[in-house]
């Protein structure tokens, strides 16, 4: 087999190329690592270090040789640069971690490891996973002095989406196979929409938050992203598990082989449709390319059941007062005391706060830990804090009381394709609108995908969110994979990748 | 009763106190807690807040609040929650710190001691589990601060009172008895020294029937002599300033010791807002009734229930029973002296005559030497020996026994019995269990004092005392008094 069609094959072929041994481990990072090079103009990754990678692979190929190899033996992948990793920076594209190296891994990245996959990189992110377009990542990517856009690769002027940007750059560009993404608010599934690729977000609990940099501690969940339901699927049943030495939020459900009800027939399935997913915000084109998808399932037998979830336009305010809340506690260990930037000068202890944390942080976090510093303050915290919470357990019990009519429920990801590098510049109420469909879902800490469905405006992507019910993640992979049986949206490519 | 008034205020005393609980591991790290290691050499990834650790609950340190609640009749809540105190300081790495705001794991209870012989009882608000910070060291580093994060993530419960003492000696009184409770259920090792138990005072004065004035809370009190002077001071200082037409500000104050005076650290007005919330890294904390269970049944016989069973059992008064429990080792002491002191069919005499001279003789000589029990140099075995002695009147002097003992050298207590009846003859301290010549030489003294006699006769009683002194002169003191007693009075009746 010739090493340029290596990037073609999903995370399953690959692992069984690796596997018969007719591609080494050590070939396909070589491939990675030059495709990563290649097109790092898209400013997808922020680190490689091949010295560390070739010997991971290297002993991938060991182990395949020995017959000791793990399902995912030898398949390069890269995490989004708000996992830390041991012998690449971690930096969660802050000013405030340039540099910065952990003395560990975190579970999900040792989880994978352990599974014998390769580490290529890390990949650009919004700062602490801030953001919905990727546009707030303080970090120069690979081959940058300074920092710079994310790019689309279906079309350069426009942005991945965020906070996973460069996770789902490398997919769609063909940098890597697979990786990892973060979502709190929908960080795997917007982004995945945004650049065409397929990206769930698991049952909050159910993979180790051990080791990702916090975003919004009661939302923060990793998942997976792939070009298919199906490689989605071989990755997420390495990385979840209970973790009850390091995560005391990860929940006691076991491991689980999420590829093994793929295949199952979905005549039947009961799929939700929330009226209040496909209101007047919602773009013609997205609306167009998402009612053709749940045509197709028709089509698989699949049941449209209108339901109603009536405290999604709620999700926005609720999200913007909870993340923030835990975002500015979180992130006050970034005080230039221990780790990470220290301003060079200062007259005391107040005034190394002061400027540390003025020049460590970009504005969009700076905004959301004043929201947050706000919302929590003595005299407010009833009024914002107290109350968002009281919705947000409403906003779960809509989603239990619609379950008892559907079996997993599907609208848009995003109100529209992906915008213009710069359109919402000095909008951050923009980025924040957009967020509204991906939001419920976390804030019920449901699991939830998005599947590529089609193509919109300026040939842009369009991503089918599914979301089910607790622990349902096989479920959901199961409807995405069927779908993709019956399409080729998630095999399109850019022009160019 | 009504409390004690100075320059006609009552006193309102309300005490917060810092355990450091004594776990293997931090609270929410598997750090160790040593004492005085190398800085920073106790702290891992988690204590030093690196970016993606997060906590995980100690179970030992909860099993801790647990022995708390039992031993102080508390509710153990089965669900409390953790919160984030949310401020900067350069020792506390997060940036917060994790402890219980809304709902804390112990919930109410008591405090019972006494203040000379009167029954005190202090209500508890609630007792909360958190972690401890770092320290700041400023005096090695010219123009800078260490910090150590050994300590950063100790788990402290902090037990905090209603404002019911009214005086410093009771406060004091209340910070020993709390002391012997964390240091006898074993949750705490008590060394104040090294800040495992540090309390700070909330003092305030009214007049009497007036609303609760405005308080002062002095911040870490680590010795019962310090916290008794910074009280008194304060309580001083406040009054001199009603007096003089000055209100009381709100502050948190510093105890100097080598001035003896208090001073104000930072008042009211920059207080900080510490944006407390549930710890979204943190369930509740669930404790079940079986886990409550599972820790009273290993828990130590605890001091009241020790103290209540001395009375019932040995019938020993509530101020003996209680002083006797102020420790595990003296506890002990006294079971084991009442057990080789005689036969369980008198051991409600022996158990009073083994307090009475464990509270008397025995404790006047160990505080004499600046001893505690455990170092006595009578221990239970003599003890018991010697009120053996006394209660069976085998000995004419019990003092004089008592200091024999104290002084001799015991090798083994093979043949104890044999050791002391030496040592009795030795002394000189056989009891005369002659009557006849007991009878003699009251017949004696009756002959040689008519006019004491004829005064006894007359009713006073003074003159029946002046003979039993003359007898038991006569004796050199090896007369049983009681005998003697006896005796005479038959002798001056017939």
């Amino acid at each position: 087999m010739t090493s340029t069609a290596l990037h073609d094959l999903g995370v399953a072929q690959l692992a069984a190329e690796l596997r018969e041994r007719r591609v080494s481990a050590v070939e396909a990072a070589q491939h990675f690592l030059a495709r990563a090079q290649a097109h790092q103009n898209l400013g997808a990754y922020v680190a490689v270090n091949p010295d560390i990678t070739l010997a991971q692979a290297r002993a991938q190929d060991a182990a395949i040789a020995a017959g000791t190899a793990g399902p995912l033996a030898g398949v390069p992948i890269a995490h989004k640069d708000i996992f830390v990793t041991k012998g690449f920076p971690s930096t969660a594209g802050s000013k405030m971690l340039a540099g910065y190296q952990s003395p560990f891994d975190a579970t999900v990245v040792t989880k994978l490891a352990d599974a014998g996959a390769v580490t290529l990189g890390k990949l650009n992110c919004d700062e602490f996973a801030m953001g919905s377009a990727n546009e707030n990542s303080a970090v120069a990517p690979m081959g940058f002095d300074a920092p710079a856009p994310v790019r689309n690769p279906w079309a350069t002027d426009r942005i991945p989406g965020g906070s996973s940007g460069g996770s789902a750059v490398a997919v769609a560009a063909r940098l890597a196979p697979a990786v990892t993404g973060t979502d709190t608010g929908g960080s795997i599934r917007q982004p995945a929409s945004f650049c065409g690729i397929t990206g769930i977000k698991p049952t909050y609990g159910r993979a180790s938050r051990y080791g990702m940099i916090a975003f919004a501690s009661s939302l923060d969940q990793a998942g997976p992203m792939a070009r298919s339901a199906e490689d989605c699927a071989l990755l997420l049943s390495a990385m979840c598990g209970p973790d009850p030495d390091r995560d005391s939020t990860s929940l006691d459900v076991p491991a689980e082989n999420f590829s093994a009800k793929l295949n199952d027939s979905i005549d039947g399935l009961r799929i939700g449709i929330p009226a209040e997913f496909f209101g007047e915000g919602l773009a013609p084109d997205v609306r167009a390319a998402v009612d053709g998808a749940l045509k197709e399932y028709e089509k698989l037998g699949a049941k449209l059941v209108p339901i109603s979830l009536p405290r999604t336009q709620l999700s926005i305010p609720v999200y913007y007062i909870i993340a923030p809340a835990e975002a500015s506690s979180n992130l006050s260990r970034f005080d230039g005391v221990k780790f990470g930037h220290r301003a060079k000068d200062y007259t005391d202890l107040v005034d190394m706060y002061k400027k540390t944390r003025a020049e460590g942080f970009g504005d969009e976090v700076k905004r959301r830990i004043m929201i947050g510093a706000y919302v929590l303050s003595h005299g407010y915290y009833d009024a914002y804090y107290l109350q968002a919470q009281k919705i947000r357990r409403m906003i779960a019990d809509d989603f239990q009381n619609a379950f008892k009519s559907c079996d997993v429920i599907a609208g848009p990801v995003a109100p529209t394709v992906a915008w213009k590098l710069g359109d919402h510049g000095n909008d951050p109420l923009a980025d924040y609108l957009a967020d509204i469909f991906t939001l419920p879902g976390s804030l019920a800490g449901l699991p939830g995908m998005s599947v590529p469905a089609g193509f919109g405006e300026g040939g842009m992507p369009v991503g089918l969110q599914l979301l089910g019910n607790y622990f349902q993640e096989a479920r959901l992979l199961n409807a995405a994979h069927r779908l993709q049986q019956a399409t080729d949206f998630h095999l399109r490519r850019p022009e160019g990748f | 009763m009504t409390a004690k008034l100075i320059h006609g205020y009552e006193v309102v005393i309300g005490f917060e106190t810092h355990t450091q609980l004594a776990t293997q591991s931090k609270i929410f790290s598997r750090a160790p807690t040593a004492f005085g290691a190398e800085p920073n050499t106790q702290a891992c990834a988690v204590d030093l807040a690196l970016p993606g650790t997060l906590p995980v609950m100690n179970r030992e340190a909860v099993a801790c609040a647990i022995k708390l609640g039992l031993a102080l009749g508390s509710h153990i809540a089965p669900v409390s929650i953790f919160a984030r105190k949310n401020y900067f300081y350069p020792d506390l790495p997060k940036g917060y710190q994790i402890s219980q705001f809304e709902i804390p794991v112990v919930q109410g209870g008591e405090v019972e001691f006494f203040l000379g012989d009167e029954k005190k009882t202090v209500r508890l608000v609630r007792a909360h589990l958190e972690e401890d910070a770092g320290k700041s060291l400023h005096e090695d580093f010219i123009g800078q601060s260490g910090i150590d994060l050994n300590r950063a993530g100790t788990p402290l419960l902090e037990i905090v009172t209603e404002p019911d003492m009214r005086s410093s000696e009771e406060a004091v009184a209340y910070a020993k008895e709390l002391h012997k409770i964390v240091t006898w259920i074993g949750i705490c090792d008590g060394n104040m020294q090294e800040g495992s138990f540090r309390c700070d005072a909330n003092v305030s004065v009214r007049k009497p029937g007036q609303p609760l004035g405005t308080r002062r809370e002095i911040k870490n009190l680590n010795s019962f002599k310090f916290m008794q002077q910074a009280i008194d001071y304060e309580i001083r200082w406040q009054i001199e300033q009603i007096e003089d037409g000055h209100a009381i500000q709100q502050a948190t104050v510093l105890f100097d010791p080598d001035t003896g005076e208090t001073r104000a650290m930072r008042t009211k007005e920059d207080a900080a807002d510490y944006r407390y919330f549930p710890d979204p890294d943190l369930p509740p904390l669930h404790i079940s009734e079986q886990w409550v269970q599972d820790e009273r049944a290993q828990m130590a016989e605890l001091p009241r229930t020790m103290a209540a069973r001395f009375v019932a059992d040995y019938g020993l008064p509530e101020y003996d029973a209680t002083t006797l429990t102020q420790s595990q080792s003296m506890a002990s002491y006294f079971e084991d002296a009442v057990k080789l002191a005689g036969p369980k069919e008198q051991e409600k005499p022996l158990a009073k005559m083994v307090a009475n001279w464990m509270l008397g003789e025995l404790s006047a000589t160990l505080n004499s030497r600046g001893l505690d029990i455990t170092q006595s140099p009578i221990g239970p075995e003599l003890l018991g020996m010697h009120v053996h002695y006394v209660f069976n009147q085998k000995v004419s002097n019990p003092k004089a026994l008592f200091k024999a003992l104290l002084e001799a050298e015991f090798k083994s207590f093979d043949n104890l019995v044999e050791q002391i009846d030496a040592l009795v003859k030795a002394k000189d301290l056989t009891p005369m269990n002659d009557s006849g010549a007991l009878e003699k030489i009251i017949d004696e003294v009756i002959a040689a004092n008519p006019d004491n006699v004829a005064q006894f006769r007359a009713g006073k009683d003074k003159a029946f005392n002046a003979l039993v002194g003359q007898i038991m002169k006569a004796s050199k003191g090896k007369a049983n008094p009681t005998q003697v007693n006896e005796l005479l009075r038959a002798k001056l009746a017939g």
